[in-house]
């Protein structure tokens, strides 16, 4: 794969892509799960799609689309939450779908053959374009500037909103760009994952960087570093084997994020019964 | 002497329904007031309205004579423990150097020697310096408590503000709470909500019985024989109508 590498411009561009993805889904991953925001983002990405539809039928860059409708579904599930009265998962459920029906239609009145969106469903790392590429460098470029730049107020925000609206923080601003950030990540993470695979990718990084690090920086480093691992081995897999490589990166994702879990309970366990052999020794030793 | 509170004719609703109505409400500078009254009374909407959490229906709530939003370094907030993530990845330095965030955001704003101190110096005053490098998850019930204290502290506050403290923690822990509070009440005014007959009766120097309507406000009429028999009294919870009295009875419209 190497060599292919210096060879292809293709791989070129997956390789750079796997890598900005893992950086995005690393930090802001960390962040959904610690926020609670998963099916959020699932509702977000979902509604990407109806993005990608209009893009082919009005005929510019789906990629574009599916910026444009995943920042609205941000926006729009965020304002109907603050404004209360509806339970958020019912709105995240409307947008997921919405998102989904409108693709089908828009793909339905474009004349002609219909394009496959399989590459956007399940991602295909492998067919990145330059434009792909650039939108991708800016998005997770903006998402690692702002995360770093407000990194303290995050960490009030994320830890106890309540408390940092007292003092001051401006937390709606915080909870919208959050949403927004989730979306770029969703965008970047489209052509590597795909829109239905994308959840996966923003959970089983950080879920498995949550049992290296108590720390919130150093989890999401831990993070960056799984989604590389994830990224270029599931590249190589879907290379060698000539599957969509959205799929071998998820399954490899979630495969080692069970493993890790396996191995920590059993870990645990052993540990409990060290502790209770010890006593019983101990208690022997002092009946004797 | 300064009004630290001043609550004039106050009513949240949710929805259709008030949580509280009519409440006229003043704190003086260096009070120990605490609010007492039965589940859905309104003592945490009291709480927040005065905060600022929630929108108010009708009536002002005032803060040292300015709004809660112009206002906000007056009041340190303690939240109810219970309600917390606990296990989210933060050590108690961290979370104890939140208080000094400035206002609207800051970007790339690293705490600066003096914001460390100042936090050093709070953990050491609620007791839990020495706990400084450990994460949240690994704190008791009682140590969380008092490093909400302390975050709260940071803010430097003439006036805190306390949800439910002693809820779920032990009684040894009540205690140093307890304590702590008396000493910071020497120099900040504080009100605190609570089921807590205990803290009411030995702490608080005035009352506020809360049930929708502002039922009684004035002092804690809690004798000491009556505070002695509460000791073998299974009863640990004030609601208007259990059968064990404590308080002499409500008469409403001799609040303040």
């Amino acid at each position: 794969m190497i060599s292919a590498i210096f060879e292809y411009q293709f791989m070129q561009n997956a390789f750079i892509a796997s890598i900005l993805a893992s950086i995005v889904c690393g930090i802001i991953g960390v962040i959904v799960v610690e926020k609670k925001l998963v099916m959020m983002s699932g509702g977000i990405a979902h509604t990407a799609y109806g993005g990608v539809g209009l893009g082919y039928l009005l005929g510019f860059e789906p990629i574009i689309g599916a910026f444009l409708f995943s920042v609205s579904a941000a926006l729009g599930i965020g304002a109907i939450k603050r404004r209360g009265g509806v339970q958020s998962d019912v709105i995240i459920g409307l947008f997921w779908s919405l998102g989904m029906a409108l693709g089908i239609v828009f793909i339905a009145l474009m004349p002609g053959y219909p394009p496959d969106l399989n590459s956007y469903l399940f991602g295909n790392i492998l067919s990145v374009t330059k434009a792909d590429l650039y939108l991708m460098i800016i998005l997770s470029f903006l998402v690692v500037f702002i995360v770093i730049a407000l990194f303290n107020d995050w960490k009030a925000y994320l830890f106890d909103e309540e408390f940092a609206s007292i003092i001051g923080i401006k937390t709606v601003f915080l909870e919208y760009l959050l949403l927004v950030l989730v979306a770029m990540t969703v965008v970047v993470l489209i052509r590597v994952a795909g829109i239905i695979l994308v959840l996966a990718l923003l959970t089983a990084p950080s879920a498995m960087a949550s049992i290296f690090s108590k720390r919130l920086k150093s989890r999401m480093i831990f993070a960056v570093i799984f989604g590389v691992i994830f990224c270029i081995s599931g590249l190589w897999i879907s290379y060698k084997l000539n599957i969509a490589s959205g799929a071998c990166i998820v399954i490899l994702s979630v495969v080692c994020y069970f493993f890790t879990y396996a191995i920590r309970i059993v870990h645990i366990k052993m540990k409990r019964k060290n502790i209770a052999s010890k006593q019983i020794v101990g208690e022997e030793e002092s009946e004797v | 002497m300064e009004t630290a509170i001043h609550i004039d004719n106050l009513s949240v609703y949710y929805g259709e329904t008030a949580a509280i109505k009519n409440i006229c409400l003043d704190v003086k500078q260096g009070e120990f007031l605490g609010i007492i009254g039965p589940n859905g009374g309104g003592k945490s909407t009291l709480l927040k309205a005065i905060l600022g959490l929630i929108p108010i229906t009708t009536g002002n709530i005032q803060i040292y004579e300015k709004t809660i939003g112009k206002n906000r370094t007056a009041v340190g907030y303690v939240p109810q423990f219970a309600t917390m993530d606990r296990r989210f990845p933060i050590s108690v330095m961290e979370v104890v150097l939140t208080g000094r965030l400035k206002q609207g955001l800051s970007l790339f704003m690293k705490y600066s020697n003096e914001d460390k101190d100042i936090a050093n110096e709070q953990l050491k005053r609620v007791g839990i310096d020495h706990l400084a490098k450990r994460q949240i998850s690994e704190l008791s019930g009682g140590e969380f408590q008092r490093l909400l204290i302390a975050r709260a502290l940071t803010v430097h506050p003439k006036l805190l503000l306390l949800d439910e403290p002693t809820a779920s923690v032990d009684m040894n822990s009540r205690e140093q709470i307890y304590h702590l509070l008396r000493e910071l009440n020497k120099e900040i005014t504080i009100v605190l909500v609570t089921h807590d007959l205990l803290a009411i009766s030995s702490e608080v120097k005035k009352l506020a019985c809360l049930n929708g309507k502002l039922v009684y406000h004035g002092e804690p009429l809690l004798n000491e024989h009556i505070v002695n028999e509460l000791y073998g009294c299974p009863v640990d919870l004030i609601a208007h109508g259990v059968p064990h009295r404590v308080l002499k009875e409500h008469e409403e419209g001799i609040a303040k």
